[in-house]
């Protein structure tokens, strides 16, 4: 490990006599998947700002993809030279870890926001306005809804390609997130991904007011979990002299003796050890949902445009349970028994709560926001293990649960009304009888949520709790199959109502997507599928990408 | 050869995907394909028979493991098979009599429009039934025993318009599941006691298990065989079952599937030889069902259903000379590969028959039937005969057999069984003669049938005659090929083995007894139905003949003992269900649904609120870390 505390001796530099300044090292390489992505989203940027508006669209999805596949490659390229294992190391200056789970979480946040970026791009389910296809996000996101802007715009058959762009800075800083080795990266990485995150949200084409205020409540939230995790860092900060997580973890096994003359006063105080800790586990909790951190998620979920929602619910989960991973593991595991049975009440009330609030909700994406909730706590109980075998199972977790929420939210772009996406239950009744694929398609993601074998929501669940009663947490186990019994009811009833019941008679139509949305679908169903039948070769991958570099 | 063994059931499995997979486009030649396959199944057997009598009588099993099929771990269950003289008797006799069977078919179904699945499912029937004869183990015999179930209610419902022939499927089907829960358990009990379920190591360490195991063993084959076979106290099926086409009834429910209880048993023997009070349990069974079948078989007027009762009494002699033991298995094999062409032929004769009578069975409606159909009267004359026992046709030969077994069992037991068997010889002549007699011979009580169409009886075309001609020269030439030098018996002693018994009685004073008995019962037909003109409508007879009427009261003792126990117990679980289970279910779904409502309170919307939870979240999150470290 690196003796170097870059940015603790910044701090210092001042103080002292000026060194001779040297260019620190830089591994382009191993940085090489998040540096494509900036790079790629910088180039959309320059694309909005030179390419005429007509050429934009192509250009943005085509420059997206294939900025995500190249990207992509870089992971699949720094797995296969050993990166993932024996060569794996902390790079950056002590900045960036690259190593098994971070190049695994990488991997899947790629795969995933390719997919995402396919519905992104669909223009053929809302009707041609003046023309001309449109897409599920606003004309011109700074005109006032319903005034007369709006309406220019619209005529002039305007579409929002800033999102492609803005996807990308996000995604960038989803793969810095799990990777991040030091609290300021961490908190850098959490903004990049965020900010963009709050801009897609209030970009929707229907229900303009609904989008805006979900964007608002979640930057003010998103805000407010912020400042927790800062101060957080500067308490820990305070407790160990350094932002690295191995400088921490050094300090609170006691493994470093020297202390900071500067932070005589602080350093080595347990109180601030724990106060930051759980602070900066707010921030965490906030992002990936989890109770009591989770209100912002329901009131997002449905508001933001769906594809956008999609790309949240799974994307942003796989990086912040990542981030999460990371900091539990090699920051405090020398406090395990300190955070244990904080992160089991969690997991707990995110389990039943999520579970419960389910039962009675009437629209179908709130009930996939709680569904993602109780999901969470499923995760959090895989977390929880303190083992090498819990990481692996969340690994596994996050990838299959990602595409199978990436998948149903599709399926939701699709059945539609004059009014848009129909999403209210009833009018989800007898979907069954007049469009059988897409309700059995949605069926199976609704039974791979449920836990079902032969998807991989089964395969995911059992590994995470196998996981959890390995590591001693059987009470959670118990509950965490309770409140799979109480998921799989709601679940249900959906299949029950797409299938069993008369249809209405003004009920929506199911819209015929193009090559992109079916395709996400496709890959969503096929991966649930696979990882269902057949999982042994990503338990594998996962079990083999367990550990973490320090 | 081993090779050849697989073919065996390869070849009618692939009829049956063929032809009911393939759709219309083979209605027109499905029929020939069905046969055509059968006759290679047949083929294969002879050439495998005719290795077999190439060899040393000690070296004639072959043995060949196909696929490894469940490899588990201290569980190693292969798909096998095995070929000894037990199981290439069975080979010959299933694909023989089923080739001419399906001949017969070709005529006795040529009308109907569903043919192309009929002999869909006659091939089925006979792949499973070959695999259960010639598989090496319990588990895989179990295969075939389940096979042979699913086409016997394919085959007993086939004209499933017909609510009767439904509703006997279904019953064929439930009584036969009570047989195989034993088959099952048996099986489950080799597993635990022995380690295995292979007829090698079951039935070569079945000498060292203790008694009681092997009792156990022994009761559960032989509740499964008595279900398969229609057997007391799980008999009811089998005269329903006549519902079924009849040639479905010759092979299946006459020749060869009901007697796959009496290979189990045979098959089992070195289990039922170390337990003395199995084999009693068998000779029980047998000797009561020899009774019980043969007394149904006097009363019935539907000729169908006349020849089931015969079915299970034969079966009951079958089973009877079973459990004596070594001295009794090659008679219980030989008696069935005779009543095998004897009871296949007077089917087939039924058939033909009903063939010339617009689907009549009354046989009161019958009469005066030798001079119209002469190949029948004669075929069927024969298997009359050798069923009976008259010398020196089939049946004398191997019931003879049977009954000096069960007199050679010494002491009162063997007095009693052979006493049963000379009765049951007497009420089988009395039966079968009342049977000729109402058919072919008095005068015309013919009637028009429901739509009015009066019965211009002729005889069968070529296809239906040539199997009963064929059949009826094996039910009059086979007993006495067997028995002549004992062939059949140095054929099968090598898989058998066999004691010679000591009969208190000499072979000859037997035979005359039981000769003696079945004149007694032909004469006694005569006096009743020869001699004096039989009614058209039914009288009322004695308290017996009316009981016998009804199965001798069967059903209504099923429908007792275990039908209405059974209604009430469900009824009991539905209130139980719906008011405990379904209790528990709803108020627990209401109390979720309760709290749901109540929770979804807090989101209200507002983001305030939302910060003041997560504040609040916080706050007890960094206090219970603190409290943590302080506990």
């Amino acid at each position: 490990m690196s003796t170097i505390y870059p940015v603790h001796s910044l701090w210092t530099v001042a103080q002292g006599s000026a060194p001779d300044f040297k260019a620190p090292d830089f591994e382009y390489g191993q940085m090489s998947p998040t540096l494509i992505v900036i790079g790629v989203a910088i180039l959309g940027v320059l694309v909005e700002a030179f390419l005429p508006r007509r050429s934009r669209y192509w250009a943005q999805t085509v420059l997206a993809i294939a900025g995500l596949v190249a990207a992509f490659g870089a992971v699949i390229w720094l797995a296969t030279d050993g990166y993932a294992a024996k060569e794996a190391g902390i790079v950056a200056v002590g900045a960036v870890a690259v190593d098994g789970p971070a190049l695994f979480l990488q991997g899947t946040i790629l795969l995933v926001s390719i997919v995402a970026v396919l519905t992104f791009a669909e223009r053929r389910l809302d009707p041609q306005q003046h023309g001309r296809h449109v897409d599920s996000f606003a004309a011109q996101g700074s005109a006032v809804p319903g005034g007369e802007a709006e309406q220019a715009a619209v005529k002039a058959g305007f579409t929002t390609t800033e999102v492609y762009p803005l996807v990308m800075f996000a995604v960038s800083g989803m793969l810095l997130f799990p990777a991040a080795n030091d609290l300021l990266t961490l908190f850098v990485a959490l903004e990049v991904f965020s900010l963009p995150l709050y801009l897609l949200c209030a970009l929707a084409r229907r229900k303009r007011f609904m989008s805006q205020e979900a964007a608002v409540k979640y930057f003010l939230l998103g805000a407010f979990s912020s400042a927790f995790l800062l101060f957080g860092i500067a308490l820990l900060y305070g407790y160990s002299g350094t932002v690295t997580y191995a400088g921490i973890a050094d300090v609170v096994e006691g493994t470093k003796k020297t202390i900071d003359p500067a932070l005589a006063g602080t350093m080595g105080n347990d109180a601030l050890l724990l106060i930051g800790g759980a602070m900066i586990l707010v921030g965490l909790l906030f992002k990936v949902g989890a109770v009591p951190f989770h209100m912002w998620t329901p009131d997002v979920y449905q508001g933001a445009p769906t594809p956008v929602t999609g790309f949240m619910a799974a994307a942003t989960k796989v990086a912040a349970f990542g981030a999460l991973l990371r900091l539990l593991y090699v920051v405090l595991p020398g406090m395990r028994w300190d955070w244990r049975p904080v992160m089991w009440g969690v997991a707990i009330a995110t389990m039943i709560l999520g579970a419960i609030l389910a039962v009675t909700q009437t629209d179908v994406k709130r009930l996939l926001a709680y569904s993602s909730i109780a999901h969470a706590g499923f995760i959090l109980a895989g977390v929880t293990a303190a083992t090498p075998e819990g990481v692996s199972s969340v690994l596994f977790y996050l990838g299959a649960y990602s595409f199978v929420t990436l998948g149903a939210f599709a399926v939701v772009t699709l059945v539609r009304d004059a009014g848009g996406e129909a999403t209210h239950l009833s009018k989800w009744a007898g979907l069954g009888r007049r469009s059988p694929l897409v309700a059995a398609v949605f069926a199976v993601f609704l039974l791979a949520f449920a836990g079902i074998p032969l998807t991989s929501g089964f395969s995911g669940k059992f590994a995470v709790f196998k996981a959890a009663a390995d590591g001693g947490a059987m009470p959670l186990v118990v509950i965490g199959v309770i409140s799979s019994a109480i998921a799989a009811f709601f679940y249900v009833r959906v299949i029950v109502l797409m299938f069993f019941s008369e249809p209405q008679a003004d009920g929506p139509s199911v819209a015929v997507p193009s090559a992109l949305t079916s395709t996400a679908i496709g890959i969503g169903v096929i991966v649930t599928l696979v990882l269902g039948l057949a999982p042994q070769y990503f338990l594998d991958l996962a079990g083999d990408a367990g550990v973490f570099v320090r | 050869m081993e090779s050849l063994i697989g073919l065996l059931v390869a070849v009618p499995l692939l009829g049956a995907a063929l032809l009911l997979c393939g759709g219309r486009r083979l209605d027109g030649i499905g029929h020939v394909l069905g046969t055509v396959l059968s006759f290679a199944s047949f083929g294969i057997g002879l050439a495998l028979f005719a290795d077999m009598l190439g060899k040393d009588p000690e070296q004639r099993g072959l043995h060949t493991t196909v696929l490894s099929w469940i490899p588990v771990e201290g569980f190693q269950a292969d798909v096998g098979f095995q070929l000894d003289q037990l199981s290439m008797t069975f080979v010959l006799l299933i694909t023989g009599v089923g080739s001419l069977i399906h001949m017969y078919s070709m005529g006795y179904m040529e009308h109907d429009e569903r043919r192309r699945r009929f002999f869909g499912f006659l091939n089925l029937f006979l792949a499973a039934m070959l695999l259960l004869v010639i598989a090496d183990n319990y588990l895989l015999l179990y295969v075939g025993w389940e096979g042979v179930g699913l086409a016997s209610y394919l085959l007993i419902g086939f004209w499933q318009h017909k609510p009767s022939a439904a509703t006997a499927a279904k019953k064929a089907f439930i009584v036969n599941r009570v047989g195989d829960v034993g088959l099952s358990v048996a099986i489950m009990l080799m597993f635990t006691t022995f380690g295995s379920f292979a007829f090698g190591p079951v039935l070569g360490a079945a000498g060292e298990t203790s008694e009681g195991k092997l009792t156990a063993i022994g009761l559960m084959l032989l509740l499964a065989a008595c279900g398969k076979s229609a057997q007391v106290p799980l008999q009811s099926w089998l005269g329903d079952a006549m519902e079924g086409p009849t040639p479905v009834s010759a092979l299946i429910h006459a020749a060869t599937m009901v007697t796959a209880g009496v290979y189990l048993i045979v098959r089992s023997g070195a289990i039922f030889n170390g337990a003395p009070d199995a084999q009693t349990a068998v000779v029980v069974v047998g000797a009561v069902t020899l009774l019980f079948g043969a007394i149904v078989g006097c009363a019935k007027d539907d000729i169908k259903k006349s020849l089931a009762g015969s079915t299970m009494s034969q079966i009951g002699y079958m089973v009877l000379a079973a459990g004596l033991g070594p001295i009794g298995y090659v008679f219980a094999i030989m008696h069935l590969v005779t009543h095998g062409f004897f009871k296949a032929g007077l089917f087939l004769g039924a058939g033909s028959v009903m063939h010339g009578m617009n689907d009549e069975v009354d046989m009161r409606k019958y009469g005066a039937l030798r001079k119209h159909m002469p190949v029948t009267f004669w075929t069927f004359g024969l298997g009359y005969l050798a069923i009976i026992g008259m010398f020196p046709l089939s049946g004398f030969f191997s019931k003879d057999g049977i009954i000096e077994a069960a007199f050679a069992k010494g002491g009162t037991q063997g007095l009693i069984l052979g006493a049963v068997t000379l009765l049951g010889a007497a009420i089988t002549a009395f039966y079968m003669t009342r049977m000729m007699l109402m058919t072919f011979f008095g005068e015309k009580r013919w009637q028009p049938d429901a739509e009015g169409n009066e019965p211009h009886p002729h005889e069968s075309p070529k296809s239906m005659t040539v199997p009963m001609i064929l059949l009826a020269f094996g039910s009059v030439f086979a007993g006495g090929f067997f028995a002549v030098g004992d062939r059949f018996l140095k054929w099968l002693e090598p898989v058998t083995s066999h004691e010679h018994g000591d009969p208190a009685y000499g072979a000859g004073v037997i035979s005359g007894a039981a000769l003696a008995c079945m004149a007694i019962g032909v004469v006694g037909a005569w006096l009743m139905y020869g001699r004096r003109t039989v009614p058209v409508v039914a009288p009322r007879g004695s308290l017996l003949t009316r009981a016998a009427r009804r199965d001798l009261l069967q059903d209504d003792f099923n429908h007792v003992v275990l039908v209405k126990p059974g209604e009430y117990l469900t009824r009991g679980l539905v209130f139980l269900d719906h008011s405990v289970v379904d209790g528990v279910v709803n108020t627990t779904a209401a109390t979720v649904g309760g709290l749901s409502s109540r929770a979804r309170r807090m989101q209200n919307g507002f983001a305030r609120s939302y910060a003041v939870s997560m504040f609040g979240g916080a706050a007890v999150l960094i206090a219970a870390t603190l409290l943590m470290r302080a506990v």
